[in-house]
């Protein structure tokens, strides 16, 4: 079978336009040809192979493929690709520099904030939108931020560790 | 899961957007923060010839309260908005309550008010809000503008009283006749479950006078549940806990829950009970700091 993206990018039933669009994902503008019900987590994982971006449910419920777009955490399995052009779209795979971890992987390495991981790279998206808007929050203010994020395996217990060590070395790093 | 095939368009202004649906003859649907749309889209419940996306349409993503009092809140505020406002939380009660209980916080950062309102859904947290409040939305359609109160709005489950080609624009709170108190109260099995039941009140006060009341439920009915009636028990007396008593006993014989895995009929009603009696007793004018 072919994939998801291939089945819809082409061919298009013939009064049914393809629409292009320019979405700006982790710092590079992509321009592709997508049809108007193309989901953006999968533009995200089958047009652009960033698979990190994971669809637990499908169903809007669990918030594994949580991305930021224009900084704000969406669930891209309940947004339109189209719905992105113009737009600023931050996946898991923007988060490390080639060098270096980003302070929130770090965090979750440190404070073992993941067991089998299929929550970690919405977690880490919705703890970084957390974290711009309040460097220094409580452990209620994070597990309150994180509650769209279902995960199976922790108990959340070390998530929310891993954030508050994060929010404290990004804190260090800004002074 | 992917949505069936539909034409799509992004207009600019409320006219463009008026005129896609009104060429749609009913075939052609909004999408606001798609937080219902899409995974409706998704599971085939609902397949549009024609999808008209107005999130790029400038000037709605307001909420402003006019120099009379009245609230305004433009169709592309999101649930998010309303939740982090400053002014809210002074001057709304019942909204700055709701705002943080409604969904989760990804779907709020999408999720609007307006749209909220218009899904119509029996457990939806925004229509049983706008019901207690006494508000009323502004819609536009290819003759112009019209209001329509919120008492007159919902029709049933996932059914409103627009017309296939009439935009929701704006919702309108009026200006309080006294201070604005109430509360929202919500019992859900976890953080973006739907509501087991839940209650919004809104009341206008003079000091422990109530000038005006309304209560509205949602979670407990096939639809949301209007309890004004109820509710304008209270009006010219001052709050005490046996006036409390009585309606928060009236406001519950009006539910119309149902046992399903959320909770018995009974558990249900006894909630709302217990939920208008915490929110009212708390309105207390000696109990309020
Ligand atoms: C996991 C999850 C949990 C949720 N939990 C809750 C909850 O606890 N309480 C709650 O109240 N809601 C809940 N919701 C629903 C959420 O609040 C939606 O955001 C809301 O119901 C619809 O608003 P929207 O802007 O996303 O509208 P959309 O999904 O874009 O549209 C919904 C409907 O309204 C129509 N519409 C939208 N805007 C307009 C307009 N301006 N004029 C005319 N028609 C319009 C659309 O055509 C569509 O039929 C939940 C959703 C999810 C996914
Ligand atoms: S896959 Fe999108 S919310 Fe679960
Ligand atoms: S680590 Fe397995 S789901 Fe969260």
């Amino acid at each position: 079978m072919s994939s998801l993206f291939e089945e819809i990018a082409t061919p298009p039933a013939d009064n049914i336009p393809v629409r292009r669009i320019t979405v700006n994902v982790n710092g590079t503008d992509r321009t592709l040809d997508v049809e108007p019900r193309l989901l953006l987590a999968d533009l995200l994982r089958q047009g652009l192979d960033l698979t990190g971006t994971h669809k637990g449910c499908d169903t809007t419920n669990c918030g594994a493929c949580t991305v930021l777009v224009a900084g704000r955490p969406v669930k891209s399995c309940t947004m339109l690709a189209v719905q992105a052009d113009g737009r600023e779209v931050q996946t898991v795979e923007g988060l490390a520099t080639p060098s270096e971890l980003h302070p929130i992987q770090e965090g979750f390495k440190q404070e073992h904030g993941l067991q089998c991981g299929f929550c970690t790279p919405g977690m880490m998206l919705s703890a970084k939108a957390l974290l711009e808007r309040n460097p220094n929050p409580t452990e209620d203010e994070i597990r309150w931020a994180l509650s769209g994020n279902l995960c199976r395996c922790t108990g959340y217990q070390n998530i929310v560790k891993a954030v508050l060590w994060a929010a404290e070395k990004m804190r260090a790093e800004s002074n | 899961m992917y949505p069936s095939r539909f034409k799509y368009e992004s207009p600019k202004t409320i006219e463009a957007a008026v005129a896609l649906l009104d060429a749609g003859k009913g075939d052609a649907k909004i999408l606001a923060g798609g937080q219902s749309l899409v995974p409706m889209l998704k599971l085939r419940f609902a397949f549009p010839d024609q999808i008209v996306d107005i999130n790029n349409i400038p000037g709605l993503d307001y909420h402003r309260f006019d120099a009379d009092g009245s609230l305004h809140i433009g169709a592309l505020c999101r649930h998010e908005d309303l939740e982090h406002s400053a002014e809210i939380a002074q001057r709304q009660p019942t909204i700055a309550a709701a705002a943080p209980l409604v969904a989760d916080p990804i779907v709020r950062t999408r999720g609007t008010f307006v749209g909220s309102v218009c899904h119509a859904d029996p457990q939806g947290d925004w229509a049983a809000t706008m019901i207690a409040l006494g508000g009323h939305l502004v819609v536009q359609g290819p003759k112009g503008k019209r209001t329509i109160d919120m008492k007159d709005f919902v029709l049933g489950p996932y059914a409103n009283a627009l017309n296939y080609n009439e935009i929701a624009i704006e919702a309108v709170i009026p200006a309080p006749k006294g201070v604005a108190r109430g509360g929202y109260l919500k019992l859900e099995r976890r953080v973006g479950d739907f509501a087991t039941a839940s209650v919004a009140v809104a009341l206008d006060m003079d000091g422990n006078r109530v000038l005006r009341a309304g209560i509205a439920l949602a979670g407990v009915g096939g639809k949301t549940i209007d309890a004004n009636e109820e509710a304008s028990a209270l009006v010219g007396h001052d709050l005490t806990e046996s006036i409390i008593d009585t309606v928060a006993a009236a406001v519950a014989a009006k539910a119309e829950p149902r046992t399903d895995h959320r909770g018995s009929s009974d558990y249900k009603r006894q909630i709302v009970k217990t939920f208008v009696k915490r929110i009212l007793v708390a309105q207390i004018a000696e109990k309020v700091a």
